[in-house]
């Protein structure tokens, strides 16, 4: 993996998505930067997933514009999502790998090499040739994460990427988002669990009811929160 | 083929008259399988991953076509290839190629839409995953068909089995002629109205034993593959 070009900052403007009369983003605003993980927390319904499949544009905004890198332009850099529930194709784990740099274009001759170094860099170096749909829940996120840093984003969108897993998987997941983030790579991500953004977030994006309620530095965020909304999220009370 | 023998000494034996029929029948229902998936699997794949107005037209035709009956297929095949119908020129009416075309015609709807189904299913599994990855359309296709391949086993195996077991159009296009048309079903209806029962039950012993196994090796190929390839 090459040390990625950064094509931030990446900006909301006004951004809404309505389906069916549905407001599932209200006029978000919201400017990611590059640097350490943003973690967009907030409970189910808030719109964390729809904010990030926007900015991957799998789903087109209502109103409002996204923007990406100094010039404002609405070409996204090269980015990759992961999903909460991936899909894994009907192949091994090293062919799901090898497509999804087939997808991105990279020669043949090189699709072994680089399948081989995702698969160990996400610990499944030795269930390469095992079917995909035959991996643990685990491992099939650490494989979605594989084929996911097969495109070589700049950018990678998590979308709840350990949510219904055991501890010991969710620390492999997040070893994995530390170690891309500081290869250089903009980790954009989305939780609930507020203890994996206190130990992931260089900055936190509160979403609540397809509002942005709060976006600040983590530290910040978790000390001194602004809104009433973020203290009760800190504090574990129920958003509702 | 003797009258006085049995149906299984007549398969057991290995008698050259029924075991021509059988390989007649076979390259007949192989040949207009194959033809129809070339046909079908691209159609229903097109079929499931566009998206148009009045799509919902096609797919009911399509699934009406199904269930086609053969006598019509084979009435409509017997005009066009009639030396008065505007086929007549290629001059294959009662030879095994217009056979092969009628069942072509009657198992290329069946393969299509088994086919939109099962990559339509396939599609909204895949599509996020996909539209991520930024793969083409026509990649898209034959992701989801090489995805799909041992469901496709069953699309096929059913179109075979129309094939195999169909009788009524065949032997309007084919007739009956022996040693160049007869085939397992026609042959089958012929002796049993002449009253030669052992070698019409013979035939028909063999036919089910080729549908078991080609299920069968359908079902194998289909596990094979799910276990191995995921």
């Amino acid at each position: 993996m090459r040390a990625a070009a950064s094509g931030l900052p990446l900006m909301f403007v006004e951004a809404s998505i309505v389906a069916r009369e549905v407001t599932i983003l209200d006029r978000v605003t919201l400017t990611v930067t590059s640097g350490a993980p943003t973690i967009l927390i907030g409970p189910n319904g808030s719109g964390k997933t729809s904010l990030l499949r926007a900015a991957m544009g799998l789903i087109p905004l209502s109103s409002g514009r996204i923007t990406w890198g100094s010039r404002n332009t609405d070409t996204p850099p090269k980015s990759a999502i992961m999903f909460q529930r991936p899909t894994m194709l009907r192949r091994t784990a090293a062919a799901n790998v090898r497509y999804a740099l087939a997808a991105a274009n990279v020669p043949r001759g090189q699709r072994e090499e680089q399948a081989a170094e995702l698969l160990a860099l996400v610990g499944l170096g030795e269930l390469g040739s095992r079917p995909a749909r035959r991996l643990s829940g685990g491992e099939q996120q650490r494989l979605a994460l594989a084929r996911a840093l097969a495109r070589d984003p700049a950018v990678l969108f998590l979308d709840e990427p350990t949510a219904s897993l055991d501890p010991y998987s969710t620390k492999a997941i997040e070893d994995i988002v530390c170690a891309v983030s500081a290869r250089g790579v903009k980790v954009v991500m989305s939780t609930h669990d507020i203890g994996q953004a206190k130990r992931l977030a260089g900055d936190v994006v509160l979403l609540h009811r397809g509002r942005l309620i709060e976006s600040t530095r983590a530290p910040e965020f978790f000390v001194t929160p602004h809104t009433e909304e973020a203290r009760k999220f800190i504090a574990g009370e129920l958003l509702v | 083929m003797t009258g006085d023998m049995t149906a299984l000494q007549l398969v057991l034996t290995g008698d050259p008259g029924l075991f021509a029929i059988v390989r007649l029948s076979l390259l007949i229902s192989l040949s207009a399988v194959l033809l129809a998936a070339l046909v079908g699997v691209p159609v229903g794949a097109l079929l499931a991953l566009t998206r148009f107005r009045g799509r919902e037209v096609p797919i009911v035709i399509l699934n009406a076509l199904m269930g086609l009956p053969p006598v019509v297929v084979g009435l409509a095949i017997f005009l066009l290839l009639s030396r008065s119908g505007p086929l007549g020129s290629w001059g294959i009416l009662f030879t095994p190629q217009a056979m092969v075309i009628a069942q072509t015609v009657l198992v290329a709807p069946i393969i299509a839409a088994l086919t939109r189904q099962t990559i339509e299913d396939l599609w909204v599994e895949y599509r996020d995953e996909l539209a991520a990855m930024d793969v083409g359309p026509g990649h898209r296709i034959v992701t989801l068909i090489w995805d799909a391949r041992f469901s496709l086993v069953t699309a096929l195996l059913a179109g075979f089995g129309r094939a195999a077991a169909e009788v009524g159009a065949i032997i309007i296009v084919g007739g009956n002629i022996e040693g160049f048309t007869r085939t397992m079903t026609t042959a089958i209806a012929l002796e049993t109205s002449k009253g030669d029962l052992p070698l019409a039950v013979g035939l028909g012993l063999i036919l089910i034993f080729i549908v078991i196994l080609i299920n069968a090796m359908a079902w194998a190929m289909r596990h094979v593959g799910e276990r191995y390839a995921g």
